[in-house]
């Protein structure tokens, strides 16, 4: 459960990494890669060599759409619906890859974000990414 | 056994023998009791976890940090021979301690964002690979003798 504050720091947060969507995208998405070779099989149509255009673009995409999920967290569920249809339907990504993903974006903010990404905001951004995760899967079933 | 490319090895001992276990550890394992809490039931008796200051103040808490770092160090000594360097520790977190094996996880993940954050862009995906790999043998190691 996250709390008012919490949510104001993360809606904070993200509002901040808009404009470095793209490099913040990417380097998570190049750590899952590096770390959990099993969710390359997922983007097997991309280039996903470090500073592709299709890698930053995809980056790009991911992180506005957690950026736009994150400024009414309340709303979650209104707001990712056309993605829920979207992963449900036509990617198919098995859920245990969020959890993936979201440990790798841990990671990327925490290289960013240095003594600043403290445990506080560390547990708000886990519970947020999660609750995040757990909407996208909605519609899976 | 596991085997270990050139710069997985490199990789390890350089991280190990630049952090300051004596800040690692304790920052590591006092983020666990926050971002985890759950992970406090294995310390009722370290006094006061009442909220994220509290335990980050914690001299007990840091006391096992410290701990618990020096303990990691004997598996990068050892990274041909982890799951025997951890046998007596696997047993005594599995008959004695009663922990749940899944905490190991999650104390290592801890452990890596608390790296991340102080080398910043030196920890790249790949060292974060290796990384992962060391803690997850760790892991394994210390589960291995619960029955």
């Amino acid at each position: 459960m996250l709390s008012k504050r919490e949510k104001e720091v993360i809606a904070e947060i993200w509002e901040r990494l808009t404009p470095v969507a793209e490099d913040i995208g990417s380097d998570a998405l190049l750590r899952m890669f590096a770390s959990y070779p099993g969710t390359k099989t997922y983007f097997s149509h991309l280039d996903i060599s470090s500073g592709s255009s299709h890698l930053l673009l995809h980056g790009k995409k991911i992180v506005l759409a957690i950026a736009e999920g994150a400024k009414d967290i309340s709303q979650l569920t209104v707001t990712l619906a056309p993605l829920q249809t979207l992963h449900a339907y036509q990617l198919r990504i098995d859920p245990t890859n969020f959890k993936l993903f979201s440990h790798c974006m841990l990671v990327t903010l925490a290289c960013h974000m240095g003594d600043d990404f403290t445990p506080v905001i560390h547990a708000a951004m886990d519970k947020f990414l999660s609750a995040f995760a757990a909407v996208l899967a909605e519609k899976y079933r | 056994m596991v085997e270990w490319t050139d710069f997985e090895r490199a990789t390890i001992q350089d991280i190990f023998s630049k952090i300051d276990y004596d800040v690692v550890g304790p920052a590591a394992l006092s983020r666990c009791l926050v971002v985890y809490p759950w992970t406090q039931r294995y310390f009722g008796g370290f006094g006061n976890l009442y909220n994220a200051a509290a335990i980050i103040s914690n001299p007990m808490v840091a006391n096992h940090g410290k701990v618990v770092l020096r303990g990691l160090e004997r598996a990068v000594k050892n990274m041909d021979n982890i799951k025997e360097t951890y046998a007596e520790l696997s047993v005594l977190h599995s008959e004695k301690l009663h922990v749940d094996p899944d905490n190991f996880r999650l104390l290592a993940d801890c452990l890596t964002v608390v790296v991340a954050a102080q080398m910043g862009g030196a920890f790249t995906g790949d060292v974060q690979a290796a990384f992962q790999k060391f803690l997850a043998v760790v892991v394994s190691s210390l589960g291995r003798q619960y029955h």
